[in-house]
C-alpha cells in the first residue's frame, strides 16, 4: 500500500512554508522558486490551492521521456526524475496534463515532486495540516 | 548566508541602479532590517532635511532572517524621515514582498533622491529597470498592482505600491505590499509619492541560504513548538488581533469619540464574535484567516461586506474578498469615531489598503474632525456637507474615500490630526506625540502605554515597546520606567532580525539569538541582542535630536495628562508622565532634557 499526499485548500494560510521545504530538501536553501510544490491564490487571496505532482498511475511524463529519466519508485510510487539521465528536452513537461513537471533553466533539467523518497517534508512541515501525507485508501 | 551581503542603490534623480557589498560591520552592530536601515538612514542623509525632499532617503530592509524557515520570517521594514513627524519613520510589514527581495540578492534597497517624471522599479534577480509610470500615476493600489503584475505577464511578482493619497502627499500615506499589507505608519508612503516613485515590483528566485543549516533547522523547529503552544498565539490565530477590543473594553482602556471617554457602548456589534455571526441577511463578515509569509500564526483576516450594505449595494467592485479588521482598524473607525456598523468599518479598511492610508492616523483624525465639528469649531461648510458627528457610520465611509482621492474635505483629513487641529486652532484636540496619532490604548489606564508613546522615536506607536503586562496589573506610574526601556531595546532588535514582533509572547531573545546564532556569522548571544537594540533605540533617538526635537516632543495631549478617566478599573487616573519620564532619562543614561551623554554613546559604540 502506497501512501499519497493530500491537500486541504481550506486550511491552507499561503504561509509557503512546504516551498521553502521543499526547496531546502531538494535544493539545500530556502528557495520556493525552486520549489515542486505550489500555492495558487484566488479571488484576491480568499483560497489559497497547495499543488504538486499527483503521482498519476498513467505517468505521461515517464511515458514522454525519450532518454527514460523517469522512473517509478516501487516503494513510494512516485515518478523520479534521474538526473544523469535527463537531457532538459522538455518533452515530460508537455505530457503531463497537470503541470507539475517544471524546467529547471540553472541545471538544465526538470524537477517534479519525488515524495521526498516516502517522508514529505511539505506535509511535515504544514502548520495547518492543509498537506497530509495518507494511506490511498484512508484518503478523504 | 544568511545576509545576502547586497544592497540594491537607486538613484531616482539620476535614474542609476547600483549595487554595492552590505557593510558587514554595521550588520555585526546593527543585524538587520529596522536596525540596519536606521544606520544607512544616519550615515546617508542630514536629520534636517525636509521629509518630503529629494535629500531624504527611503530605505526598504529585510532582515536576517526573511526569507528563512524561521517562523513569520515574511517581515521587512521601510525606514525613512517621516512627513508626519519630522522623525525617523520605521514602517514594518509582512506578506510576501520582502521575502522576494531577499530572494532576489537584496539585504536592502535604497532610494535616494526624485525622479523627473512618475515610474515605478522592476526587479527580477539581477535585472533592475526603472519604467515609466505616467499611465500608473492617478491610480489606486490596486489597480497599479493588476497593471503591473498585466505588463509583466509574472504572477510572481510582489508589488508594494502606493495610492493617489501618497502621490498627493497626504501625511499618513502608507506602502501596501501584496494588497492587504501595509508598511503602514508615519507616512512612508508620502516619501515615496514626493520621490515620484509610484511602485516598487519584485520577483526573486536566488533563494537564501544559512551559515549552519542542521542547526539551524533544530533552533527552528524548537521555536514552532514553543510558538505552537502558547496561549496568546493561538487567540492571535483564532480570533486575529480583534481579540483586544473585548479586553480593552472591560479593561476600560478603549479610546472612544476621540479619547472623551474608554470604553465604547457598541463593541459587541464589531468584536471577534460579531465578526463570525450571521447578520439579518444571513451574512457573515469574517471568510478565512491568512499568513504572511513563512508565518505559522497567521492572525491576518480575510472578510468581506454584505453586498445589501449602503456602502456597496451599488459597488459590485467591492463584493469581493479582501482583508479583514484588524483591532488597530476596528478601534480607529470603531470607538474612536463612535461608530458599531461592522460592515462600514470593514469597507473603510478595504478603502485604506486600496488608496494607502494608515487606518489609525486617519480614524483618529477623523475623530478629532468630529469633535470640532460638535463643538461647532467646523461646520458643513467645511466638511462638504458631510455631518461629521460621532458615530456616522456613513461620515466615516465617504470621508475615508474622499482622503484616499485628495478630495475635497479629504485634503484637510490628509493633514492628519496634528495639524488638522492646529489649522482650526484647537491643538489640544489632536490625539498625538510628535504628530502621529495613537493607537487603541488609553495612557491613563495603561501608564506604560503613555510612556511608551511619548518616547517612542517615530511618535504615538504601541508597538515599540511592551508594557501591557505591568499595565493590567498595577495601573500607577511606579515602576514602569523600567520594563518600558528594557521592552523598547528588545523590540528594536526582534524588528531588525526580519521576524513578527507577535512571536514575542511566546519567545524571549535567547529563542531569537538560539536562531540567529545558527544562521548569522558572528556570535549571537542574548547579551549581545540587548546591546544592539539598545544601540538601535539610541541612533534612532540621536536622529531625532539632529533633526529638531526636544524632551519638549516627549509628551502626551493634555487631554491623557489632566482630564481624569471617567470609567473603567483606571477611573478617575490620569497618565502621569513627568514621574516616569525622569525616571526613563535616567535609566537610558540621558540627561534630563533627554540627551544621551556622552558616555552612554561611548558606551553604545555611538561617539
Amino acid at each position: 500500500m502506497t501512501k499519497a499526499l493530500q491537500m486541504f485548500p481550506d486550511k491552507c494560510t499561503s504561509c509557503l512554508m512546504c516551498e521553502m521545504a521543499c526547496s531546502l530538501e531538494n535544493e539545500g536553501l530556502f528557495n520556493p522558486a525552486k520549489s515542486r510544490i505550489k500555492v495558487f491564490e484566488f479571488e484576491h487571496g480568499r483560497t489559497s490551492v497547495p499543488y504538486t505532482c499527483t503521482q498519476c498511475e498513467e505517468a505521461w511524463c515517464l511515458h514522454a521521456c525519450p532518454t527514460n529519466a523517469i522512473v517509478i519508485n516501487k516503494a513510494t510510487g512516485a515518478k523520479e526524475v534521474i538526473d544523469d539521465k535527463c537531457v532538459g528536452c522538455k518533452v515530460c513537461t508537455m505530457a503531463c496534463p497537470y503541470g507539475t513537471v517544471n524546467y529547471n533553466s540553472a541545471t538544465g533539467k526538470v524537477i517534479k515532486c519525488n515524495l521526498c523518497g516516502g517522508d514529505p517534508k511539505c506535509a511535515e512541515v504544514c502548520p495547518t495540516d492543509a498537506i497530509v501525507y495518507v494511506e490511498q485508501e484512508a484518503a478523504q | 548566508m544568511t545576509w545576502q551581503q547586497q544592497v540594491l542603490r537607486v538613484n531616482l534623480t539620476e535614474g542609476t541602479c547600483t549595487t554595492e557589498p552590505l557593510n558587514m560591520q554595521w550588520a555585526q552592530d546593527y543585524l538587520g532590517e529596522r536596525g540596519l536601515a536606521t544606520k544607512y538612514l544616519w550615515e546617508g542623509m542630514n536629520p534636517q532635511s525636509d521629509a518630503m525632499s529629494p535629500q531624504n532617503m527611503l530605505i526598504f530592509a529585510t532582515g536576517p532572517l526573511t526569507g528563512t524557515m524561521a517562523s513569520t520570517s515574511g517581515r521587512f521594514a521601510v525606514v525613512t524621515k517621516g512627513p508626519l513627524t519630522n522623525a525617523i519613520a520605521c514602517s514594518n510589514s509582512g506578506g510576501k514582498f520582502g521575502a522576494s527581495l531577499k530572494y532576489a540578492g537584496y539585504d536592502m534597497l535604497i532610494l535616494e533622491g526624485r525622479s523627473p517624471t512618475p515610474v515605478y522599479l522592476h526587479i527580477v534577480d539581477d535585472e533592475v529597470t526603472l519604467h515609466d509610470a505616467e499611465d500608473l500615476w492617478g491610480k489606486t493600489v490596486w489597480e497599479t498592482d493588476d497593471a503591473i503584475h498585466e505588463k509583466h505577464q509574472d504572477p510572481q511578482l510582489k508589488i508594494a505600491a502606493i495610492g493617489v493619497s501618497g502621490e498627493e502627499g497626504v501625511r499618513y500615506a502608507c506602502v501596501v505590499n501584496d494588497l492587504h499589507r501595509a508598511a503602514g505608519r508615519s507616512g512612508v508612503g508620502a516619501v515615496m509619492g514626493s520621490k515620484n516613485l509610484k511602485a516598487i515590483a519584485v520577483h526573486g528566485t536566488k533563494g537564501v541560504s544559512v551559515e549552519d543549516m542542521p542547526r539551524f533547522m533544530t533552533t527552528v523547529k524548537n521555536a514552532w513548538k514553543k510558538l505552537e503552544a502558547d496561549e496568546g498565539r493561538k487567540e492571535l490565530t483564532e480570533l486575529g488581533t480583534n481579540a483586544m477590543i473585548d479586553a480593552m473594553q472591560a479593561f476600560g482602556g478603549l479610546p472612544t469619540r476621540n479619547f472623551q471617554e474608554v470604553q465604547f457602548e457598541g463593541t459587541d456589534k464589531i468584536n471577534p464574535e460579531a465578526m463570525v455571526t450571521a447578520n439579518k441577511n444571513g451574512h457573515t463578515n469574517l471568510l478565512t484567516n491568512k499568513a504572511c509569509f513563512g508565518c505559522t500564526i497567521a492572525c491576518g483576516r480575510v472578510a468581506h461586506i454584505d453586498q445589501n450594505h449602503f456602502t456597496i449595494v451599488n459597488r459590485k467592485e467591492y463584493w469581493h474578498a479582501s482583508g479583514g479588521l484588524e483591532y488597530e482598524t476596528a478601534f480607529a473607525f470603531g470607538p474612536v469615531c463612535g461608530v458599531d456598523d461592522i460592515d462600514a468599518l470593514t469597507f473603510a479598511g478595504f478603502l485604506m489598503n486600496e488608496h494607502g492610508m494608515d487606518p489609525i492616523s486617519f480614524g483618529v483624525t477623523l475623530a478629532a474632525a468630529m469633535e470640532l465639528y460638535e463643538r461647532g469649531i467646523i461646520t458643513d461648510d467645511d466638511t462638504d456637507g458631510v455631518a461629521l458627528n460621532f458615530g456616522n457610520a456613513e461620515a466615516l465611509t465617504i470621508m475615508a474615500e474622499k482622503t484616499g482621492k485628495a478630495e475635497g474635505f479629504g485634503k484637510q483629513l490628509g493633514l492628519g490630526a496634528k495639524r488638522l487641529c492646529e489649522k482650526y486652532g484647537h491643538p489640544e484636540l489632536a490625539m498625538v506625540v510628535k504628530g502621529q496619532e495613537f493607537a487603541g490604548y488609553d495612557s491613563r489606564a495603561l501608564p506604560g502605554m503613555g510612556l511608551g508613546y511619548a518616547t517612542s522615536n517615530r511618535g504615538a506607536c504601541h508597538l515599540k515597546h511592551d508594557v501591557f503586562a505591568e499595565d493590567m496589573e498595577d495601573q500607577s506610574a511606579a515602576g514602569k520606567a523600567e520594563p518600558c526601556k528594557t521592552s523598547q531595546d528588545a523590540i528594536a532588535t526582534i524588528d531588525s532580525t526580519g521576524l513578527c514582533l507577535f512571536t514575542s509572547g511566546a519567545w524571549d531573545l535567547s529563542d531569537y539569538a538560539e536562531q540567529l546564532d545558527a544562521a548569522c556569522q558572528g556570535n549571537w548571544t542574548t547579551a549581545k541582542l540587548e546591546e544592539v537594540g539598545e544601540r538601535i533605540w539610541n541612533l534612532e533617538r540621536q536622529f531625532n535630536l539632529t533633526a529638531g526635537l526636544s524632551r519638549a516632543d516627549d509628551t502626551l495631549p493634555p487631554r491623557l495628562l489632566n482630564d481624569p478617566v471617567p470609567t473603567g478599573t483606571a477611573k478617575g487616573r490620569v497618565c502621569e508622565l513627568d514621574t516616569m519620564l525622569t525616571e526613563y532619562y535616567e535609566l537610558r543614561g540621558w540627561s534630563d532634557q533627554g540627551v544621551p551623554t556622552p558616555e552612554t554613546l561611548q558606551r553604545l559604540n555611538l561617539s
